[in-house]
C-alpha cells in the first residue's frame, strides 16, 4: 500500500513537471514572442513584416497544436511507467 | 440556375444530412443524452468539439476583426486556441476521470457544498445564454441574406432545426450532427480562400500565401497592404501596439474563458478514456487551426481587395501611393458585389462631397486631415459592415455560384451547432444538476430525459425570443460570457483538482468574489446590466484602471478567485478524507470505466 502511495506520488509530481514545461513554452511563444518580445525580433524579417507578427497569427497557433501532442505521447509514457494506464 | 435556388439546394441539402444523423442517432438513455454513450472516438470527438466550438463568430466575424485590427486583434487567434493548451493539461483528462455528466456535477461534488453547485449553476447557465443569443442573431443573418427572407423568419426557422435535432438527439444526435457540420463548414471556409490566395499570390494554400509575393505589384503581400491602408491614413496593418499590458490580460482572459466554458468541457466526457480526453484536445485544436490559420490570411487578403477594388491604381506597381490614393472608383461603376450587399445595409454610401467618386479613408486621423483636405474629402463616405467581408467574399473574388451556395450552408452551420451545443449544456445544467441533485432526487430516468428535453425546448424559445429582440447589447455580452466562465468556473475547476487543500468555504468565497469583480467592472463601464446611461465612468481607456479594457478583466477575475480562494480556505478547516481521495483518484487514469449513470 505505502508503494501504491509512493508511485501515485511520483506520477503526480511527474505530471505537474512536465505541465509547468509545456505552460512554458506556451506563455513563451504567445505573451513572449507574439507580443512581449516583439520589438526584440523586429530585425528578423518573415514575408514583408516581422517573427513577431508570424508568430501572433501563426505560429503560436501550430506551437500550440504541439505541445497537446506532446502532453498527450508523454503522459501515455508515464501511464504506463507507473503502471496507472487503464 | 438562378443563385437563390443554388443557395435552397445547398443549404436544403446539409440540413437533410444533419436531421438524418440525429434520426439515425437518437438517445435512449440519459447516458445516451448526456455524453452520447460515452463512447465516441476521439478523433471523431474532436471534429464536433471544433464545430460545438467555432461559432458564428468565428466562421463571419473572426476575419473581418482581424482585417480591421490587423496585428492588434491576433489576440482572439491566440487566445482562442490556447485555451485549449490548459484545457488539455489542466481540465479534460481528470474531468473524464471523475467520469460524471456535468461542470456543477463536479464542482459540487469537489466542494461537498450545494451552495457551490448553485453558483456554479448560475454561472453555467448566465454564460450560456448571453453565448446562444448571439449565434440565433448570426443564423438569422446568414437565414435572411441567402435564403430571402426576413430576419425574423430566419431565426424562427434556425430555432425549428435546433429543436428537432437537439431535443431528440441529445449528445449523441449533436455529436454526430457536429462533425458533419465540421465538414460543411471547413470546405465552406477553406474553398474560397484558395481561390483568393491564388489570385493574389499565387500560392494556393492561405497561410503560407499571406507571407508571400503580391503577384500584381511584386512586393510582399503584408508590406502592400501596410503602403496601401498607410496612404489612406490608416494604422499599418501589422503595427505593434502601445499597451501591451491590456494585450496579454486580453488574451489570457480568452484562453481561461474558452477554457472554463462548459458546453465544450463536456465535450470531453464523451470519449471512452482518459488518455483519449487528452489525445481529444489535440485533434480539435487540429481542426480548430485548419480554420484559426486561415482566418488572418482571409482577413489581410479581404483587405487589400477592398482597398484595391476603391483604388483601382493602388492594386499594381505603385510608385506614388498619394497620387493613387486621389482617383477612387466612380459610384456608378461600382461593382455587383457592392450593390448586392447595399441592399441588406451592410455597406452603405454617402456622397459627401457630391463628387461622384467613392472616398473610403480613416477620417479619424488627425495626420491624415491636411491630405483629405487638399484632395477635396470631406470625410469617410463608405461603411462596410466587418461581418461580410467572410460572406461577400466570394462574389469579391468573382468566384462561381455554388461557392456562395457552400458559404451560406457553412455559416449556418457554424451558428447552428454551438447553438445545439450551448443548449444542450444548459438543459442538462437545469435537468441533472438543478432538478434532479438538488430539487427531486427520486426523479425517474425517464421523467429527467423529459424534464431535459422541456428544458432544452424552453431555452430554445428563449433564445429565440432574445435573438428577436436583442438586448441591445449582444456584442457586449460575449465578453460577458468569457468574463464569467474565466473568473469563475476556470479557477474552481482547477483548483479543484491541483489542490486537495482546497474546502468548500475557499472555493465558494473565490468564485464569488471573481465574479462579482469581474461583473463590477464590466458594469462600471458598459452601464449596469448593460442598460445605455447607467456606466459610471465612460468605457474610455484614459478611465480604465492601469489601461486594463473591460472586456479584458476576466483574467483580472480569475486571478482574484485563486487569491481569495486560497487565503480563505487556508484559515478554515481542511476538507474531509473520503473529498482528498476523490481528489486523489482523478489524478489517476486507473479504473476510470465508462461515465457513471447515477
Amino acid at each position: 500500500m505505502a508503494d501504491d502511495k509512493s508511485n501515485a506520488a511520483a506520477y503526480w509530481s511527474a505530471n505537474v513537471k512536465t505541465i509547468a514545461g509545456c505552460l512554458v513554452v506556451w506563455a513563451f511563444v504567445s505573451y513572449g514572442c507574439a507580443i512581449l518580445f516583439r520589438p526584440l525580433l523586429a530585425g528578423i524579417p518573415v514575408g514583408g513584416t516581422d517573427l513577431g507578427f508570424w508568430f501572433a497569427q501563426q505560429g503560436s497557433i501550430l506551437t500550440f497544436i504541439g505541445i497537446i501532442f506532446f502532453y498527450a505521447w508523454k503522459m501515455n509514457q508515464l501511464d504506463k511507467k507507473f503502471g496507472l494506464e487503464e | 440556375m438562378s443563385q437563390f435556388a443554388i443557395n435552397i439546394l445547398f443549404v436544403g441539402a446539409s440540413f437533410a444530412l444533419y436531421i438524418g444523423i440525429a434520426i439515425w442517432a437518437r438517445a435512449g438513455s440519459t447516458k445516451d443524452f448526456y455524453v452520447a454513450g460515452g463512447g465516441v472516438h476521439p478523433i471523431t470527438n474532436g471534429m464536433a468539439t471544433a464545430a460545438d466550438w467555432m461559432s458564428a463568430a468565428s466562421f463571419i466575424s473572426m476575419a473581418g476583426l482581424l482585417a480591421s485590427g490587423g496585428y492588434a486583434n491576433s489576440t482572439f487567434l491566440m487566445g482562442w486556441t490556447g485555451g485549449y493548451v490548459i484545457l488539455a493539461m489542466l481540465l479534460a483528462p481528470y474531468l473524464r476521470k471523475f467520469g460524471k455528466f456535468t461542470v456543477p456535477d463536479f464542482i459540487g461534488d469537489r466542494f461537498y457544498s450545494n451552495t457551490a453547485r448553485l453558483v456554479a449553476i448560475i454561472c453555467l447557465i448566465v454564460a450560456s445564454v448571453t453565448y446562444v443569443i448571439g449565434q440565433m442573431t448570426g443564423a438569422g443573418v446568414a437565414f435572411s441574406r441567402f435564403l430571402e427572407v426576413s430576419n425574423t423568419w430566419g431565426i424562427w426557422l434556425a430555432a425549428l432545426i435546433v429543436f428537432l435535432y437537439a431535443v431528440f438527439g441529445g449528445m449523441k444526435g449533436i455529436t454526430y450532427t457536429q462533425v458533419a457540420q465540421y465538414v460543411v463548414l471547413i470546405i465552406a471556409y477553406t474553398i474560397p480562400a484558395i481561390f483568393i490566395a491564388m489570385q493574389l499570390t499565387g500560392n494556393p494554400i492561405p497561410m503560407f500565401g499571406m507571407f508571400s509575393t503580391h503577384t500584381e505589384s511584386g512586393v510582399p503581400l503584408l508590406e502592400k497592404l501596410d503602403s496601401v491602408v498607410n496612404a489612406l491614413g490608416f494604422r499599418d496593418y501589422t503595427a505593434d501596439v502601445d499597451n501591451k499590458l491590456n494585450m496579454v490580460l486580453f488574451t489570457l482572459s480568452l484562453m481561461v474563458g474558452t477554457a472554463g466554458l462548459p458546453h465544450v468541457i463536456i465535450r470531453f466526457f464523451t470519449v471512452p478514456k482518459v488518455a483519449d480526453a487528452r489525445w481529444s484536445a489535440g485533434w480539435a485544436l487540429v481542426f480548430i487551426a485548419l480554420l484559426y490559420l486561415t482566418a488572418p490570411a482571409v482577413g489581410s487578403m479581404a483587405r487589400l481587395n477592398l482597398m484595391t477594388t476603391i483604388y483601382p491604381e493602388m492594386a499594381g506597381d505603385v510608385e506614388d501611393y498619394s497620387e493613387a490614393a486621389q482617383e477612387p472608383i466612380l459610384y456608378a461603376d461600382r461593382p455587383d458585389w457592392i450593390r448586392t450587399w447595399e441592399e441588406t445595409g451592410l455597406i452603405t454610401f454617402n456622397d459627401l462631397n457630391d463628387d461622384g467618386r467613392i472616398q473610403l479613408y480613416n477620417a479619424g486621423s488627425e495626420d491624415f486631415a491636411p491630405i483629405a483636405a487638399e484632395n477635396g474629402w470631406e470625410g469617410n463616405e463608405l461603411d462596410v459592415n466587418n461581418d461580410i467581408l467572410v460572406l461577400a467574399n466570394p462574389e469579391i473574388a468573382n468566384l462561381p455560384g455554388w461557392v456562395i451556395g457552400l458559404i451560406a450552408a457553412g455559416g449556418i452551420a457554424a451558428a447552428l451547432s454551438t447553438a445545439a451545443g450551448l443548449l444542450l449544456a444548459i438543459s442538462s445544467a437545469i435537468s441533472h444538476d438543478l432538478i434532479k441533485t438538488m430539487i427531486n432526487p427520486k426523479i425517474s430516468e425517464k421523467g429527467e430525459m423529459l424534464a431535459a428535453r422541456i428544458s432544452m425546448a424552453g431555452a430554445i424559445l428563449l433564445a429565440t425570443y432574445l435573438g428577436l429582440n436583442p438586448p441591445g447589447f449582444a456584442a457586449q455580452t460575449v465578453a460577458l460570457a468569457f468574463g464569467i466562465a474565466g473568473a469563475s468556473l476556470f479557477p474552481a475547476l482547477m483548483m479543484g483538482i491541483f489542490s486537495k487543500r482546497m474546502n468548500n468555504v475557499g472555493a465558494v468565497a473565490g468564485m464569488l468574489s471573481g465574479l462579482i469583480a469581474t461583473l463590477l467592472y464590466i458594469f462600471t463601464y458598459l452601464g449596469w446590466f448593460f442598460i445605455p446611461e447607467t456606466n459610471m465612468l465612460a468605457n474610455t481607456p484614459d478611465n480604465w484602471i492601469f489601461g486594463i479594457s473591460p472586456l479584458s478583466f476576466g483574467a483580472v477575475g480569475a486571478i482574484i478567485n485563486f487569491a481569495v480562494a486560497f487565503t480563505v480556505s487556508s484559515v478554515t478547516q481542511a476538507p474531509p478524507q473520503e473529498i482528498q481521495d476523490l481528489v486523489e483518484s482523478v489524478r489517476y487514469p486507473k479504473g476510470a470505466g465508462g461515465a457513471v449513470a447515477h
